[in-house]
């Protein structure tokens, strides 16, 4: 009797271990990939018959980035993020969708992952775009974050159209840091004239003691008509099929 | 334990060992689903927010 209590005892431990490491991570990111790339297709498609045969826009034509002004309850989704430096290699696993709100509604969800803070700008509007993921576990949003580069793409898109904004810098904080939120991060005296967006998860990896804050600023703009950027058409058409 | 819920069991030797996998698949699905990320959240509070 008290054999089989320890042996039991062990096998949950295990269990433990292996749905952390793997379920956990591996499969939850793998879930919140596809469910993204559903989302992103599903816009894409509605866009499609929306438009028929008409063709799409000049490039001259594009103007500024549209700002969604819809109000969003908590944990609604709105747009999906893809940054390609966080694939895993050879793959397209790094679609998340976003979603109002940063509660654990959101960031350990099958199929959502990465929150908006919801008093923050939307993709495209003059300020900060600021998101938040886990950076291990729970699908791991922003686990490859040290990894991007200067210039690194980081994508969004939304039922109106694909934002293409370029990583600039990172900031190491304290959790208590909220100033890296204002429309000129750190400058909430100032207005802002730059659209940004701010990515916010915990660091170091596996610890919570810190948060890694990576910058970007908005480059283009193209709406939904004219296809994803041609940087990463050929991922789109993969997670499209 | 295990030999006494194998003697409660009906039926014969291959329904009981049936109705014991079928357990045991319930018991992961509600670790996995309820129990661990319950266990987790208090061994391991994840904060990725600023606030």
């Amino acid at each position: 009797m008290f054999g089989e209590l320890l042996v039991t005892a062990g096998v949950l431990i295990l269990l433990f271990l292996g749905w952390q490491l793997w379920w956990n991570d591996a499969i939850m990111a793998g879930q919140q990939s596809a469910a993204a790339s559903t989302q992103s297709s599903k816009w894409i498609e509605e866009e499609r018959a929306t438009r028929g045969d008409a063709p799409p826009p000049d490039p001259a034509d594009y103007g500024d980035p549209v700002v969604d002004t819809s109000e969003y309850g908590n944990a609604e989704p709105f747009a999906v993020m893809y940054v390609p430096r966080f694939n895993s290699p050879d793959t397209v696993d790094s679609v998340r969708t976003i979603a109002q709100g940063y509660g654990l509604d959101v960031l350990n969800s099958f199929d959502l992952g990465v929150g908006h803070y919801p008093e923050t700008q939307m993709p495209g509007e003059v300020g900060n775009f600021a998101i938040a993921a886990h950076r291990s576990a729970y699908g791991g949003g922003m686990h490859e974050i040290e990894q991007l580069q200067l210039g690194d793409g980081i994508f969004i898109q939304t039922k109106d159209g694909w934002y293409t904004y370029r990583f600039r810098d990172f900031e190491y904080v304290t959790p208590d840091t909220v100033d890296v939120l204002a429309p000129v991060p750190h400058r909430p005296d100032l207005q802002a004239t730059d659209r940004i967006v701010t990515l916010t998860t915990c660091n170091p990896l596996y610890s919570t003691a810190e948060r890694l804050i990576a910058y970007g600023v908005l480059e283009s703009w193209q709406p939904l008509s004219a296809g994803p950027p041609a940087e990463i058409a050929a991922d789109v058409a993969r997670w499209e099929q | 334990m295990y030999g006494a819920l194998w003697r409660i069991l009906p039926g014969p030797w291959w329904l009981r060992l049936l109705i014991m996998l079928v357990l045991a698949a319930a018991a992961v699905y509600a670790l996995f689903t309820w129990v661990f990320p319950w266990v987790d959240h208090i061994l391991n509070p994840i904060n990725v927010t600023v606030e």
